[in-house]
């Protein structure tokens, strides 16, 4: 929802960045204010993953230009476990599988390193149960789920509401949902966008990675941003993912080319 | 350089080989000398024959094969003490190695000897033999026809536990007999001072019957022991045997093993080994299938730092058709810890539709650290399915960026990925209590 008081949760500047060398990000520039859903779109390769590894922090990405502030600090000084204290969570496109832990130590051991730099007391197992058991509902999942290795031999489905349970128990201010869809059915994709659309309020904002415009058919966008060769090309409203839809990205990019 | 040198110097040579050829025969004849004399009489012929196996061989060296990335210079270095009289010990010393699933299960030993008052075995069901194996020949003459049976006798340190071989621990399941309590053989060695201790375990599985045995060495003192063990398993057909080996020795201690397993037509053995104590450990690791469809499954861990070393060889050898094997084997080796892995499978022309898969993962968490793996397949028969796969690596980037970025600083993640490496062996230990315990010393070593 856009509020004209709102204030600005992230602000990206000019920002470019390499991996192994080879540009990817070539000057983007996004703003976002609380409350508000924002997607990025674009085709294989536009660096839309790459600009969401980036906000989490992961070392293979080097940045090496421009800036990002995020509610007041300058994120790119951040350790990754720092952004995320300071509440940034990256959904991932893969999961990945951590067989030897239990989903309920790892989000008990996240939660707690999240409320310990918020100088709140750890939860003690009994304690998080209640809590996480609350979140469990919200994504229909199975007590079952917690016993389990992290994401062990889970199903796709399982690995991405996996991810939407970490993010409602760490409650961020900016959720990035990196192509929270990709592999879902229809069922499992209305369970991970109703988590999505309860877990997001005025307080916080969120950051649509996909491919698909079928996602945003459950989660209402406020503004879509199209993306190609490393920078956003256009920025409109839900009506830019209809236009997408039918039309494809060509004009966008022939536009740009001009 | 002239002549004159040449001959002065090689002289030298020849004689410094000739000593540790010869220190490494008398050493090894030194350590008979610490047995002890009273053997049961059925035992002697046994006895005897290990003896002069003996005497004809010396403490491997780096050049042979078997011993390549072993030293056992230390070792040969060390001088070994007999245990003249066991410690008196009481349960209070014990307490942190009893488990609440095996209180009339348990057979203890102290320093390789039986200690009767320590045990308990009030809760077995009847016609299960559970003791001392020295006594147990009395009641079950059979005995004689499965001690020291097993092949691979001749192996140096089979044959000098053989050779001193005064008691052990037996365990016998009689025929269709299903034990629901696991049974503990639990080995303590006091450490206070450089003993040499050679524990002696046989399990004979009757057909048809199933049961679980812990095989659990713990120290409580911190000396240079020496545990040179042998642990027989004999599975007779269509019986399964679960079996756990857990080596906490002391960190300056000496542990050298032998388990070897026969198996009958369709029996399973499903063996877990973990290796966390001892300065320098080394399992040598046998499964001889002797019938069709047996299982096997061997499950290892070995996880070391400081300077020591974990050497596990195993052997998986096949001699009928369609039988399974599955074999895990990981290692984890912080600062200048060097873990081995040799992992031998033979399948012969006979054993045709053998599937057998071996997989040895090695996690290196200090640059100094060093792992050596090899598997080593001999495959005759031509229809068969033999998979193996080695890895030898540090943590996956991905992986501890996936935790650091729910909040978990790198190197909560770093221990947190090293822990659920290990966990993944440790949580085939099929008695739940000891299983926690274990968990919760790697998970407290390593404050997750």
């Amino acid at each position: 929802m856009i509020s004209p008081n709102a204030s600005t949760i992230l602000s990206v500047k000019n920002l470019t960045a390499n991996v192994d060398g080879t540009q990817i990000l070539k000057g983007l520039n996004l703003e976002i204010k609380a409350g508000e859903i924002h997607a990025i779109m674009g085709p294989n390769g536009s660096g839309k993953s790459t600009f969401s590894k980036i906000l989490a922090g992961h070392p293979a990405y080097e940045v090496t230009g421009g800036e990002i502030n995020f509610m007041g600090q300058n994120l790119l000084e951040l350790d990754p476990e720092d952004r995320s204290r300071s509440g940034i969570f990256l959904a991932f496109q893969y999961p990945l599988e951590i067989p030897g832990v239990t989903n309920r130590d790892f989000l008990r051991v996240s939660c707690n390193a999240k409320r310990k730099h918020e100088g709140l007391e750890e939860l003690d197992p009994m304690d998080f149960d209640d809590v996480v058991y609350e979140k469990l509902e919200l994504l229909k999942m199975d007590a079952e789920f917690l016993d389990r290795g992290v994401n062990e031999g889970f199903s796709g489905g399982e690995k991405k509401r996996n991810e939407i349970l970490q993010m409602a128990l760490l409650e961020p201010k900016l959720g990035v949902l990196d192509e929270i869809d990709s592999g879902l059915d229809i069922d499992a994709l209305r369970v991970v966008s109703s988590g999505v659309n309860a877990l997001s309020d005025s307080n916080n904002a969120m950051l649509l990675v996909t491919h698909y415009q079928r996602l945003l058919d459950y989660i209402t966008p406020d503004f879509i941003h199209v993306m190609a060769d490393g920078r956003i090309l256009q920025t409109g409203t839900k009506e830019l993912a209809l236009k997408l839809e039918a039309e494809g990205y060509d004009w966008i990019l022939e536009g740009a080319a001009v | 350089m002239s002549s004159e040198v040449m001959h002065e110097v090689n002289p030298t040579i020849g004689t410094e080989r000739i000593s540790a050829k010869i220190d490494r025969t008398h050493y090894l004849a030194n350590l008979v000398k610490l047995r002890n004399a009273d053997c049961p009489d059925w035992m002697k012929t046994a006895r005897d024959q290990a003896s002069a196996i003996v005497q004809e061989m010396a403490i491997p060296s780096a050049r042979d094969e078997d011993w390549r990335f072993t030293d056992l210079s230390e070792l040969v270095q060390t001088e070994f003490e007999t245990v003249e009289q066991s410690a008196a010990l009481g349960f209070e010393h014990i307490k942190a190695y009893m488990l609440p699933e095996t209180v009339n299960s348990r057979l203890v030993f102290v320093d390789g000897v039986y200690a009767p008052d320590l045990s308990s075995i009030d809760d077995l069901p009847e016609g299960i033999f559970l003791g001392s194996l020295a006594q147990s020949h009395e009641f079950l003459p059979q005995v004689s026809d499965h001690f020291g049976k097993l092949p691979g006798g001749e192996e140096v340190f089979t044959a000098l536990n053989t050779a001193s071989v005064t008691d052990g621990a037996l365990v016998w399941i009689p025929k269709n007999q299903s034990v629901e309590q696991p049974i503990h053989l639990l080995m303590i060695a006091t450490g206070t001072a450089n003993h040499l201790i050679q524990p002696r375990v046989l399990v004979i599985a009757e057909s048809g019957s199933r049961s679980t045995i812990l095989e659990d060495y713990v120290a409580l003192g911190d000396r240079a022991y020496f545990v040179n063990s042998v642990a027989e398993i004999h599975i007779a057909d269509n019986a399964k045997v679960i079996h756990s080996r857990v080596q906490r020795d002391s960190q300056s201690a000496f542990h050298i093993a032998k388990t070897a397993v026969s198996q009958a037509r369709d029996s399973q053995y499903s063996g877990v080994a973990v290796h966390f104590g001892s300065a320098l450990a080394r399992h040598n690791w046998e499964t001889y299938s002797q019938g069709e469809q047996t299982h096997s499954d061997m499950l290892g861990l070995s996880w070391i730092d400081s300077d020591r070393l974990a050497d596990t060889h195993s052997l998986i050898a096949f001699s009928k058709p369609h039988c399974t094997a599955n074999q895990v084997n990981k290692c984890i080796a912080d600062d200048k810890a060097h873990a081995v892995f040799n992992g031998r499978i033979c399948v012969p022309k006979l054993a045709q539709h053998t599937d057998a898969a071996q997989l040895s993962r090695n996690l290196l968490l200090s640059p100094k650290a060093r792992i050596d793996t090899k598997p080593q397949l001999e495959i005759v028969a031509d229809n068969v399915k033999c998979a193996h796969g080695a890895t030898v690596s540090q943590l996956e980037d991905d992986a501890v960026f996936y935790l650091q970025s729910r909040g978990i600083d790198s190197d909560s993640a770093r221990k947190l990925l090293t822990y659920a490496f290990a966990t993944e062996i440790i949580n085939n230990i099929p008695v739940e209590s000891l299983r926690t315990r274990l968990q919760a010393q790697v998970r407290s070593a390593n404050q997750v």
